[in-house]
């Protein structure tokens, strides 16, 4: 009796070793899809040729060579979202929130396009200081008017001050575009979140913001699980909270204003990753930070994979396939959400 | 005792309706002037006296071109378009007595833009079929939030996260399609989507007229069931509504007004999320005020196209002017809403 505890720890950590070693396959089986698959699909001796013979410049090989960054890019660009939305969800103790539902990409939009039009902006760093920027006043605004009132920041009151900033900021984006033709034409293939541009450039650019970001969330893990438990909770185990949630909103408004800079809007990411992992392994916020990234960049790859085969011979934006997985399991949340709670 | 209670009652009544009189008197005057307004200015500005001419009286060169072929149609296309928003929107919001349940939040104006985006882009219809698509996606849109939306109880915050859900899938169509869609129709269908006035023409337009014309009166007779309806579903059981088949024939003309009006216009924003609570504020809940509603919805389209035109040194299109004044408004409700506590 008394070694219960015990097995069933034993048994808690096996099922979390399969599942991060399950994630790692699926991850690695992902990349290799990636760089193989698309609308024109390669063999193995191909990838080793682009790989290894440096001379060699055959179509194959250079599409092969376009591949590689790109999927870099896309694992790192899932990895922050889905650690973004982790960590959000963390912070606001709310299990729907994302950096799109609650608006974060939009003020980001916002900050880019703005950017574009009256500062004459064109290096990636300064898109990605802008988005970062806007992102992170446009989260402060949103939880801002979510919290307000008694109950605090429901789910509810959260996805719709989301959603009511995201229309108020997105008339502003048009009003800022449509007079300016160029910015228009540069906005509408960013705005629908692709992965398909990336680079090594964008791959060493976004690399700083990803380790930064993944840096602070790890640091903050174990005090976000002393948060789950209620604020009082969590001071009575010496963490400040409110430093506390500064820290990891400040985290997780780096990771997706970074990638939103870079790849443009891409939705549901971090709702989904989250919450398959929390679904899977439980609430545990040190395993959950690290995984979501693992899960993030699994789920993106995958959906820019099923874009290229999908819309063969050219291909459908990631952005695109990533609303369609993610909606329906916010539209699931919600029916089983229960009405108090709403 | 019980008589001078009556006698207060009956004051109290004449009163409002009184004041429902005069107010909605002095909206048609604004509606007028707003009308007259839209056919005198332009890049010449016309006397009053040319334009009425230029109306029957096809002789008088440029005039007749620039108000009957340019500003009429606009004209048209604005007042009708909203009318249809202001009473849809209202509708909606008496319906499922909340005014954040409107047509916006919910998403049906998201999937008639589908459709018709579709029909513009792809098929290249003509108005009429892009219209008929347009309402017969918005039904789908309202069945399907519905049907998901629906438990055992109902719960306005389901069906609002539920319609949130759908619009997000939905934009993601219309990223896609602004991507594949023919590069020269490509800032047309922007305009379209930010709700624009410009281009409209009389035949492209006369779905939306006939639509208002025909469901127009069908709300206003069915307004007085509707607010019924708004003081619950079992009061208005006992008061011999029968819901289920008033709110369909409701829903189903609301939605027709809003696609239609989608379709020729776009959807211009908050159009449908302020007129309604604009007219409970002037004429006060629980009377007829849907009439008060499309009256308002009118006003703010041309007044924000009239803007559009010639307040900025560039021109706007009407939905932007929209949703620059009804996005802050929407941000202040939900302020004041949690606050209270309601949500």
């Amino acid at each position: 009796m008394s070694n219960t505890p015990k097995k069933l720890n034993d048994v808690r950590l096996k099922r979390t070793t399969a599942v991060i070693l399950l994630f790692v396959v699926l991850l690695a089986l992902c990349i290799v899809a990636s760089v193989l698959l698309g609308s024109r699909s390669f063999n193995w001796a191909d990838v080793v040729t682009a790989l290894f013979d440096l001379s060699s410049d055959s179509y194959g090989v250079s599409v092969v060579r376009e591949r590689i960054p790109r999927t870099l890019f896309s694992i790192m660009c899932g990895a922050a979202l889905g650690m973004s939305g982790a960590l959000m969800q963390a912070v606001t103790r709310n299990p729907i929130a994302d950096p799109s539902i609650l608006g974060v990409n939009t003020g980001a939009a916002l900050f880019v396009v703005g950017g574009l039009a009256f500062l004459n902006i064109s290096s990636a760093t300064e898109y990605i200081v802008l988005a970062i920027v806007g992102a992170l006043l446009t989260a402060c605004l949103v939880y801002g008017i979510g919290s307000l009132g008694r109950a605090g920041a429901t789910p509810l009151k959260l996805i719709l001050a989301g959603a009511a900033t995201s229309a108020a900021l997105s008339s502003l984006v048009s009003a800022i575009m449509i007079p300016r033709s160029y910015v228009m034409d540069q906005f509408r293939f960013w705005q629908v979140g692709s992965v398909g541009a990336g680079s090594w450039s964008h791959v060493r650019l976004f690399l700083p913001f990803l380790v930064v970001g993944f840096l602070i969330a790890a640091a903050t893990a174990p005090a976000l699980n002393a948060l789950a438990l209620g604020d009082e909770v969590a001071k009575g185990q010496g963490v400040k909270p409110g430093l506390l949630r500064l820290c990891a909103a400040l985290a997780g408004v780096v990771l997706c204003g970074a990638a939103t800079a870079l790849a443009g809007p891409i939705s549901f990411i971090g709702l989904l990753a989250a919450h398959l992992i929390r679904l899977i392994l439980g609430p545990d916020f040190r395993i959950i930070i690290p995984m979501s990234a693992l899960a993030g960049a699994a789920i993106l790859t995958l959906a820019d994979i099923g874009g290229r085969l999908l819309g063969s011979p050219g291909e459908i934006e990631a952005g695109i396939i990533t609303a369609f997985l993610g909606a329906p399991i916010l539209i699931m949340l919600a029916m089983r959400m229960k009405v108090r709670a709403l | 005792m019980s008589k001078s209670i009556m006698v207060m009652i009956k004051r109290g009544r004449n009163k409002r309706r009184q004041r429902w009189l005069l107010i909605n008197v002095l909206l048609v005057l604004i509606v007028s002037g707003l009308c007259v307004g839209m056919l005198m200015l332009g890049n010449t500005i016309y006397p009053v006296r040319d334009v009425v001419r230029s109306l029957y009286d096809p002789s008088m060169g440029g005039v007749s071109f620039a108000v009957a072929t340019i500003r009429l149609p606009r004209l048209l296309a604005g007042f009708f378009a909203g009318i249809a928003f202001g009473m849809a929107g209202h509708t909606f919001q008496t319906m499922l007595r909340n005014p954040l349940a409107n047509p916006d939040v919910l998403g049906i104006t998201t999937g008639s833009s589908v459709a018709a985006l579709f029909c513009l882009l792809i098929f290249q219809t003509n108005q009429t079929t892009a219209s008929l698509y347009a309402v017969i996606a918005g039904l789908l849109t309202v069945i399907v939030i519905y049907l998901l939306a629906w438990r055992k109880t109902f719960s306005i915050g389901r069906l609002i996260l539920v319609g949130l859900g759908i619009q997000a899938m939905l934009n993601a169509v219309i990223s896609y399609l602004l991507l594949v869609g023919n590069q020269q129709d490509i800032p047309a269908a922007l305009r379209w989507l930010s709700g624009s006035l410009n281009g409209a023409q009389l035949p492209a337009t006369l779905p939306l007229i006939w639509t208002v014309v025909i469901c127009a009166p069908l709300l206003i007779l069915l307004g007085n069931r509707l607010n019924i309806l708004e003081l619950g579903e079992e009061s208005a059981i006992s008061l011999g509504v029968k819901t289920n088949r008033t709110r369909l024939l409701l829903i189903v003309c609301a939605v027709a007004m809003l696609a239609v009006a989608t379709a020729s216009t776009g959807p211009i924003a908050f159009v449908a999320f302020l007129s309604g609570p604009i007219a409970q504020r002037l004429v006060g809940g629980g009377y007829a005020n849907i009439v008060t509603a499309g009256l308002i919805g009118a006003i703010l389209v041309l007044a924000a196209d009239l803007l559009g035109q010639f307040a900025f040194g560039v021109r706007y299109p009407v939905g932007i002017v929209t949703g620059m004044l009804g996005a802050p408004y929407l941000l202040i409700l939900l302020i004041k809403m949690n606050r209270r506590g309601r949500l």
